[in-house]
């Protein structure tokens, strides 16, 4: 700090608002222009899926299934690809938050914060927080569904595979992997934000520390967890590269019924659409419907949950 | 958080709270789990136990006793249990298959010199060769026809022009955002822009992806008049919208971190809030603006869909406008075709080792970088 100060000639200068200094003004307004030209990269996406989507999108199109020949704009329909991927992120949330919340707890209310292993587990969120999606499509492929999908398989002896190919709750599963560090930061930080006289009230009154935690500490941090549960189906939904070698199908004639059936999904459904159509102009109405849905269904969530982790931010800066 | 039981814990809840630690332990172990079984499909290609050479060397049907039987077992590529059930005529007759295939191949395939050549070795992965056909040594990657070739340079190429596109294009926005964020703004202006940018990060990929391919290429090609419309320059300026996001928020809270003290200071010494922010502010927060791009490299490097939908034709070229295929690109485009044990197969479970390593070093360079910025800025708070 020492170096960058006096290093700066020591000009005689008034206050701020008595001379006027044009490299600053520049250099803000240049900040200010390249904040301005992010959000109109946002806007430009969004409003260019609103405007064209909206047309291509009806009740029909919602909830016809398709039959094979789904590019065909007259016929077609979406309703087993937002089915595929709302039971996908269901399924998924089930896995994924309870093992996130406890890892959130142990990490504030057990851990010691010196101690190598807080550290280790830290590195290892933060660090699935980064390992590529399609990685986690090829974890998927060779742990769930080449080990332990093949094993459940011969234990079971099934006559065909039924676990060890792609499947539903692979594809879950493999989300779930990928999500973790969501649910995990996002219900730490609601558990850092409760005061912690709350704990110190409930210990002082008899009751055990897991007590504390289940009656006092979890219901005050529900709007954390609520966000981290809700940001991580957010991320789930758009998803592609995870499910691609996991349970997606290109096709499938009825709905998926058990865990173990392949499923079709929306954002698949936009990577075929836009790439594999005989007639880009034509499909190009459905392709813009199919992404407003997916934009929509991936966004409300996204939008709900930063407004409560705004608040629960809100609470934690008021604490300090 | 620590308060402390001053006495021992009941039974149940010392129970519960080992269950509690174990599973707490998942991100670690699912970190394990995954470079373990990524690199266990990988592991036959890094130790160079693969052979893609469409045409072998034969033993004849006569000189079947002169191998022993674990060389003739994987001769005849069987697993130890098919093996054990064969009897001496089944494995006679698989020789003589063996002998049949290799007549039935057409004569100017057989005597190919590329045909007996097992492409999965290092030096054909890495190094150009002179296919028969070529008029001079080059990289390629072909993982279709008869011979198979798996030069992984061009995919390199690919995913570092994508990504360098990116983060040139990304960086210097989101930080000039961070500060601008963070530093400059009025705090009504900070709660409104922040999570606004933040949404950026909500968009799901594939949609960029549409967004890219159908709107951006055109404008882009309109502004630079090249010729390829879909290329690594689209390709990477789309992989910028995603990369924003990450930076942003990693710069943001680095800055952010910086003591209030710091500004304050600068202010009364009479420096501009632009000036304090640059001089004063940026420098004392420049390893977490750092980390910001180096984590940004690694959400680049792994982004699939988007470069996916935009390009994927597999060229050797460090021209931006021309198509470049990615390493994330090449997996998710062919592990449906790759036959599950096979070479192909391997080899691209090998990219995706390879790629895991690359972001798992980033990742964990970043997150040092941080904690530790964080730890110094902390300490001299107090």
């Amino acid at each position: 700090m020492t170096a960058t100060s006096s290093s700066s000639p020591a000009r005689r200068r008034g206050f701020q608002a008595e001379r006027f200094d044009f490299s600053s003004f520049f250099f803000s307004g240049l900040t200010g222009l390249a904040t301005v030209l992010i959000l109109a990269i946002l806007v430009a996406i969004l409003l260019n899926i609103v405007l064209n989507g909206w047309d291509g999108l009806s009740w029909r199109f919602i909830s016809t299934i398709p039959r094979k020949d789904f590019f065909d704009p007259d016929t077609t329909g979406i309703l087993p690809m937002i089915i595929g991927t709302t039971i996908r992120v269901f399924v998924m949330t089930l896995f994924v938050i309870p093992v996130g919340v406890i890892t959130a707890i142990y990490l504030t209310e057990y851990a010691s914060h010196t101690s190598p292993l807080t550290r280790i587990i830290r590195g290892a969120v933060n660090n699935l927080a980064g390992v590529p999606s399609i990685v986690f499509g090829l974890f998927g492929a060779g742990f769930f569904i080449n080990f332990v999908g093949r094993n459940l398989d011969a234990v079971l002896q099934s006559a065909k595979p039924t676990w060890g190919q792609p499947a539903l709750v692979w594809a879950s599963l493999t989300l779930a992997v990928m999500t973790l560090p969501v649910v995990i930061v996002a219900t730490e930080e609601s558990l850092r934000a409760i005061p912690m006289g709350l704990r110190e009230a409930s210990l002082a009154l008899g009751a055990t520390k897991l007590e504390t935690i289940l009656k006092i500490v979890l219901p005050q941090a529900l709007p954390g967890i609520m966000t981290g549960g809700i940001l991580a189906v957010s991320r789930a939904a758009g998803e592609v590269a995870p499910i691609l070698f996991t349970g997606v199908a290109y096709y499938m004639a009825s709905l998926p019924t058990r865990l173990t059936d392949p499923f079709m999904d929306l954002g698949y459904h936009v990577y075929v659409l836009s790439t594999q159509s005989p007639n880009i102009e034509k499909t190009r109405p459905i392709l813009y419907a199919t992404v407003l849905v997916l934009l929509v269904l991936t966004f409300a969530l996204n939008f709900v949950a930063i407004l409560i982790r705004a608040r629960v931010r809100k609470r934690l800066r008021a604490l300090h | 958080m620590g308060i402390h039981r001053g006495h021992r814990a009941r039974p149940l809840e010392w129970l519960a709270e080992k269950l509690i630690f174990g599973v707490s332990l998942s991100a670690i172990l699912v970190i394990f789990l995954i470079f373990l079984f990524v690199a266990r499909e990988a592991l036959p290609i890094f130790l160079g136990r693969m052979n893609s050479a469409p045409v072998q060397p034969v033993v004849p049907v006569e000189d079947m006793d002169k191998l022993s039987p674990a060389e003739l077992r994987r001769y005849l590529e069987l697993t130890e249990k098919q093996y054990a059930e064969m009897d001496r005529e089944t494995l006679r007759s698989l020789m003589e298959i063996k002998l049949e295939a290799l007549r039935e191949l057409p004569e100017e395939f057989r005597t190919d010199k590329d045909a007996s050549v097992n492409t999965t070795q290092w030096r054909y992965l890495l190094l150009p060769y002179q296919w028969t056909g070529y008029d001079k040594p080059v990289h390629i990657w072909q993982p279709v026809g008869n011979i198979r070739k798996y030069n992984v340079i061009p995919l390199i190429v690919g995913s570092l022009k994508t990504t360098m596109v990116g983060l040139l294009f990304s960086v210097p926005l989101a930080v000039l955002a961070a500060i601008y964020v963070s530093q400059l703004a009025r705090p009504r202006v900070r709660e409104l822009t922040k999570p606004a940018i933040e949404l950026l990060s909500g968009i799901p990929s594939v949609v960029v992806g549409v967004f890219a391919l159908l709107v951006m290429a055109t404008v882009l090609q309109g502004m630079f008049g090249y010729e390829t419309r879909l290329n690594a320059f689209v390709a990477g300026i789309a992989l910028g919208f995603a990369v924003i996001p990450i930076v942003f928020s990693i710069a943001e809270d680095a800055l952010t971190s910086v003591p209030q003290t710091y500004t304050q200071g600068a202010l009364a010494l009479g420096a501009s809030k632009w000036q304090a922010a640059w001089q004063i502010v940026l420098p004392a927060a420049l390893p977490g603006v750092f980390a910001a791009v180096v984590l940004g490299f690694g959400r680049a490097i792994g982004e699939t869909m988007i470069v996916l939908m935009v390009c994927s034709a597999s060229v050797m070229s460090w021209s931006l406008f021309d198509s470049a295929r990615s390493i994330t690109t090449t997996i998710a485009a062919e592990m449906a075709e790759a036959v599950a044990g096979g070479h192909h197969y391997r080899m691209l479970f090998m990219l995706g080792a390879v790629l895991f390593a690359v972001t798992f070093v980033s990742n964990m360079a970043g997150d040092l970088i941080i904690h530790r910025l964080k730890g110094r800025l902390e300490g001299k708070r107090g």
